[in-house]
């Protein structure tokens, strides 16, 4: 039987494709509330923070079975480009953020009304709402929780740091001599383990806090569902006069900055390079690749549209007695 | 004369589109993996884009949107043209199923980089593994085709 293609369904099938690139957007917008629903973020108020560090000792105290134990000495390394990092000797590194230092203070010295001013506040993992990290480490080696904590898999990262290199603030720290690596390739694959603040996710299985947020004396941070503390971080920045930062960066994060100074002054005024990430406004990372994912929908259509469209012309010369 | 059964040659200008679409998938597939820059793949002159993991993931969708198009375009025209008189090849049949593996796993990888779509550890390993072996089987099993010479179809 032939089958005729006419122009009212060539029509139907584009708004078939309009359709699509409309829906395609959808589940953002739907995903956007449960996530604000199911994930757990911070809300650090910058004005209470003092620099007392109590956070960074209790990050170390609480973590420390966590931090990597590098086997030396360390493979070679091939091709020689592949740089060994090290930290196993700096442990007591607190001014940046190593593979056993997940949590430091950052200092920034401001003019104020008041004259100068300096200003602290705890820098880690910002625990993105879409975590780069997570989504694009190629073995699954990095997780995200339902309740949106991200965190590394010491068992199974490689130490390739394409985690690090995704990370709009270059958190993820590599430690050479520990993973999987060492029993795979380690020459001509890997180099280690990533490391980064994973917000105590055992200690919140367990129904506690992180241990930064227990241990500081100023009550800096509070930890709730997102939805609640981005509601109190938009009442304390009112009530401060203050700004907002991390609930729209990189689409949005579990870690919620209210801060009197405003966070391009901050910006300038810290000290920022490896392992001490800026505080610059952060474009949506993942989002042009997902937007371009309604290309992948409309795909589909368009082959088999072209298809369609061939065996309608085909048929039509054939019809007309033309043979070509 | 039953329209199903008129052969027309789509020409060389699609298979040029596939392999260029297939050439382009596989190095942006595998430069999701850090290895270009530690091979110095990415020192080559016009090679380093290889090493920015955001632009080979744009690439990687736009090359897969491409290859849906032309995948999808070939089972329309093989179900409304040549079903009739031809059939699919063993070796057609294998590169279909990994074909479909591959397309599968990889809009599978695709919904879970949208925010909000939570897949468990497990299922994330398994999708990057089995997406990466399909790539491996799928390319071998072409390469055999096109050596020996066998096609997609052929006539009943």
């Amino acid at each position: 039987m032939q089958t005729v293609i006419s122009r009212r369904q060539f029509f139907k099938k584009g708004a078939l494709a309009a359709a699509a690139i409309a829906v395609s957007n959808v589940p953002q917008v739907l995903a956007s509330d449960r996530e604000t629903d199911r994930q757990l973020a911070t809300l650090i108020d910058v004005s209470r923070c003092i620099g007392c560090e109590a956070c960074v000792d209790a990050c170390k105290e609480s973590n420390e079975a966590k931090f990597p134990r590098p086997v030396k000495p360390f493979p070679e390394m091939v091709p020689a480009r592949v740089k060994v990092e090290d930290w196993s000797e700096k442990k007591d590194v607190r001014d940046r953020l190593t593979p056993y230092n997940w949590l430091f203070i950052q200092r920034a010295v401001v003019q104020t009304d008041d004259g100068e001013k300096e200003i602290t506040l705890p820098r880690r993992c910002m625990h993105c709402v879409n975590p780069p990290c997570v989504k694009l480490c190629p073995w699954g080696a990095a997780i995200q929780q339902k309740n949106g904590i991200s965190r590394m898999d010491p068992d199974l990262c490689l130490g390739g740091a394409k985690c690090k290199n995704v990370c709009p603030w270059k958190i993820p720290q590599r430690q050479t001599g520990a993973g999987l690596y060492l029993d795979i390739l380690p020459s001509l694959a890997g180099n280690g383990v990533m490391n980064k603040c994973d917000r105590c996710y055992d200690r919140i299985a367990e129904g506690g806090i992180p241990a930064c947020i227990e241990a500081c004396p100023e009550q800096v941070q509070t930890i709730g569902p997102r939805r609640e503390i981005l509601r109190q971080a938009h009442e304390l920045a009112s009530s401060m006069n203050g700004f907002i930062y991390g609930e729209t960066e990189n689409g949005g994060t579990n870690t919620i900055y209210v801060s009197p100074v405003p966070f391009e002054t901050l910006n300038q005024a810290i000290d920022k390079g490896q392992g001490k990430p800026g505080l610059k406004k952060v474009k949506d990372e993942m989002s042009e690749a997902n937007t371009l994912a309604a290309a992948l929908v409309i795909a589909p259509i368009a082959g088999l549209a072209s298809a369609i469209s061939r065996y309608y012309k085909t048929m039509k010369k054939h019809a007309s007695g033309d043979p070509s | 004369m039953n329209p199903r059964t008129i052969a027309i040659h789509p020409g060389n200008r699609r298979k040029t589109i596939y392999l260029i679409t297939l050439f382009v998938i596989t190095l942006t597939g595998f430069a999701q993996m850090p290895i270009f820059k530690r091979y110095y793949i990415a020192d080559i002159p016009g090679l380093g884009w290889l090493d920015e993991f955001y632009v080979t993931h744009y690439l990687h969708y736009l090359a897969a949107a491409v290859l849906l198009a032309v995948v999808f375009d070939r089972i329309a025209e093989y179900l409304l043209m040549f079903r009739k008189r031809y059939r699919i090849t063993v070796s057609g049949r294998i590169r279909a199923v990994l074909l479909f593996g591959l397309l599968l796993t990889g809009a599978l990888m695709v919904i879970k980089n949208f925010p909000g779509y939570w897949f468990s550890q497990p299922a994330i390993i398994a999708m990057d593994f089995l997406h990466i072996a399909m790539t491996v089987f799928y390319l071998s099993v072409a390469l055999w085709a096109l050596i020996s010479g066998k096609k997609w179809i052929e006539e009943i």
